[in-house]
């Protein structure tokens, strides 16, 4: 039972820490496509909603290529551990809460943007204080980015290595369990993460609803 | 780029606050032997005695190999022979020690449509299933059990690449995905004991021959060469490859057993 | 001072046609027109907001950045930050380069002046139309600017609030800020204004003081205003 609730444990652990790198990164990046103009502008935007469909194994294979002694990041020593997952899953998910942050933002600026520049706020800065501003409808961004990082297998399989007790998550267990036809194991299993997710989700509507009421 | 190496930094240091305290090795191995169970009775008995923690990244044999090549691995431990030896004849490996062997068993449907069930000639078997094409799972992944499926298939006198019929099919998975697609297709299929063993989802399907000679799958087990990769922990890699081969840790082997039977057979010479 | 500010042959796409006009301190200016005569593109060019597509708009000093400072604008829908009334107002002064030391203070100021003190640490957005449109001129206020845009201050306010915005806006232009206001509301102009621009199809096209505007406009289209039958451009 402690061995599941390690998995639990890391599945989190290494979801979580990606959305949080993976917003770090994606916010001010969405934000800063949304407010900017550039050449190419529609172009990166085209491309960024794209990269929202990343295949995870795909992912997973060039961060293995990345990673490995034999790659150009390979003298970290990072391969087959959380924290490559942690990498892998934060390049899947930055597209997706930066697409998502973009439009938000681009959406909300069409209503802030006149007010704040009359009061000298542009470019990233300008950008930013919407980013805080709509900060509960980018709630929605992020729990998308949550919920891919959670659900995928391929990505953290192949640069994880699935080691017992060291890089098993909630996916790759399902995925062993079932490759070795233990099914009802396997199902178990996926119930909790579902459940799991679903949680998280609800805590996430309460807050933002409660939230807004307070904001206005 | 700064902003890259600035992330690594920080998962460097993510990673070494929980592993630095931790000795370990990387072992690249098979998904057979872990499904198996072997490592979840053999390496805790290796770390009580040395306090080496053993990580099983457990792969197709040609991908375990392919690891070692590219250093991400200080061990190597498959059953496909003529590759190790290339392995290690190609420098990426130091020495190959047998361990120890198990069998492979042909499982297929109860109604067994080839008429093989009982036999124990698995060429002549084959020879039969490809005659009545009878439907066959291979798991066509550069395994070693894929390896030794096509070892027999030529043993049988069949170019099977050229031969291979609709009756046929490779599914380019593990042994466990190999199995289901075999038991949900009522397929004959080359397996395993311990896989076997521990496989739950059986359906239809039975151990039709086993107990041949050429059934038999050794194992092998290498050091990954640190001249051509520096930072393979060589000490500790060869203090399990030491322990494996030693009467002690062929006893492990030996007492690993699923249901009351012996899996794995173990064979080192000294 | 950066006033005044003069406009030389400025046009914006087919919306303002070439025109020249000088704005200068003292008299609170309106600029009246129908809907769609472009008041409020000339308003934004004047402050910034829109390049002109042809034309030169040149204030008085250096700098882009005292030119700036020197206006604020309030807009006919206050757009406020999901923030207390107080901390969009701090915002405002941060902005501006106000050492945070003095920001609450002059912060409380300026919603003394309006008469929401009491609502100070509500969430901006939670206060009534009229109110948000007060905290907006607060926080114009609190800038201390030397020109005050106004685009349709109190178009989207019932009568009593419309009273309390022209009530600020009268002690603003009492305090020496320069007005520059557009409104659609003959009756707004004549209670707010010294001096009338009558904008008609992007166009200039009659100046003058606000009686003489209301007694004897000097144009056809000014005239047709002033009674009610302009249509609609």
């Amino acid at each position: 039972m402690s061995e599941l609730g390690g998995i639990v444990a890391l599945s989190l652990t290494v979801s979580l820490l990606a959305v949080l790198f993976a917003s770090l990164l994606g916010l001010p990046l969405g934000a800063a496509i949304a407010v900017g103009r550039f050449p190419g502008r529609r172009a990166l935007i085209v491309l960024l909603n794209a990269l929202m469909g990343l295949p995870p194994v795909v992912v997973g294979l060039l961060v293995y290529l990345l990673l490995s002694r034999a790659g150009p990041l390979g003298e970290f020593g990072l391969l087959f551990t959380p924290p490559a997952m942690v990498i892998a899953q934060t390049i899947l998910v930055l597209p997706i809460i930066a697409a998502l942050c973009r439009q938000s933002v681009e959406d909300a600026w069409v209503e802030y943007e006149e007010q704040l520049r009359s009061l000298g706020a542009h470019g990233l800065s300008a950008a930013l204080t919407l980013v805080w501003d709509i900060r509960f409808s980018l709630v929605t961004a992020v729990l998308a980015g949550l919920g891919r990082a959670l659900a995928e297998v391929g990505a953290v399989i192949i640069v994880g290595g699935n080691i017992d007790g060291v890089t098993r998550v909630m996916t790759t267990t399902i995925a062993l369990e079932t490759s070795k036809g233990d099914l009802p194991l396997a199902l178990s299993l996926g119930f909790i993460l579902i459940s799991l997710v679903i949680l998280i989700n609800a805590v996430a509507y309460l807050i933002k609803e409660a939230a807004q009421r307070r904001y206005g | 780029m700064g902003l890259m190496r600035f992330f690594l930094a920080l998962s460097l240091c993510i990673s070494f606050s929980t592993e630095a305290q931790q000795r370990f090795i990387t072992v690249a191995s098979t998904t057979s032997t872990e499904q198996s169970g072997l490592f979840k009775h053999l390496l805790p008995l290796f770390e009580k005695k040395t306090g080496i923690q053993v990580r099983v990244v457990a792969l197709g044999t040609g991908q375990s190999l392919d690891m070692g090549k590219r250093g991400d691995s200080d061990v190597v431990f498959v059953h496909a022979r003529p590759l190790e030896e290339k392995f290690v004849a190609d420098g990426y490996g130091v020495r190959r020690f047998a361990v120890m062997y198990n069998d492979f068993v042909l499982a297929g449907p109860k109604a067994d449509p080839a008429k093989v069930a009982g036999s124990k000639d698995i060429v002549a078997a084959l020879q039969k299933i490809k005659a009545a094409q009878a439907p066959f799972a291979s798991r066509g992944d550069n395994s070693g059990t894929h390896f030794a499926e096509l070892e027999l298939w030529k043993a049988a006198g069949t170019d099977i690449a050229k031969d291979k019929g609709p009756w046929y099919r490779d599914t380019g998975s593990g042994m466990g995905p190999t199995l289901n697609t075999a038991s949900g297709m009522n397929a004959y299929v080359l397996t395993d004991r311990g896989t076997w063993l521990s496989f739950k989802n059986r359906g239809e399907l039975a151990i039709s021959v086993e107990g041949d000679r050429r059934l038999f799958n050794q194992y092998g087990v290498i050091l990954v060469n640190p001249a051509k990769h520096p930072h393979v922990k060589k000490e500790m890699g060869q203090a399990f490859v030491d322990w494996v081969i030693s009467p002690e840790g062929q006893k492990a082997i030996a007492d690993y057993k699923i249901g009351g039977e012996q899996l794995f057979f173990p064979n080192a010479q000294r | 001072m950066i006033l005044p500010l003069r406009l030389e042959g400025i046009s914006f796409r087919q919306i303002i046609a070439p025109l020249s006009l000088e704005i200068a301190a003292g008299p609170s200016t309106i600029i009246l027109g129908a809907n769609g005569a472009g008041k409020s593109v000339l308003m934004r060019l004047m402050h910034g907001l829109l390049r002109p597509t042809s034309g030169e708009i040149a204030w008085q000093g250096q700098g882009e950045e005292r030119i700036r400072r020197g206006q604020a604008m309030v807009f006919q829908r206050p757009v406020m930050l999901r923030r207390s009334a107080l901390a969009n107002i701090l915002y405002a002064l941060e902005l501006a380069g106000v050492p945070a030391a003095g920001r609450e203070r002059q912060a409380m100021d300026a919603l003394r002046e309006v008469g929401l003190t009491e609502v100070a640490h509500r969430p901006a957005r939670v206060l009534s139309g009229g109110e948000q449109q007060r905290l907006a001129l607060a926080r114009a206020w609190a800038l201390h600017p030397e020109v005050l845009f106004l685009d349709e201050p109190t178009a989207n306010l019932d009568p009593g609030a419309t009273r309390e915005i022209e009530n600020v806006i009268k002690a603003f232009d009492a305090s020496g800020t320069k007005i520059v206001m557009s409104t659609h509301n003959l009756g707004q102009a004549r209670r707010l204004g010294d001096e009338v621009l009558f904008i008609h199809q992007g166009r200039l096209i009659e100046r003058a003081a606000v009686d003489t505007f209301f007694r004897r406009p000097a144009s056809a289209e000014a005239a047709a205003f002033v009674k009610g039958e302009l249509p609609w451009v």
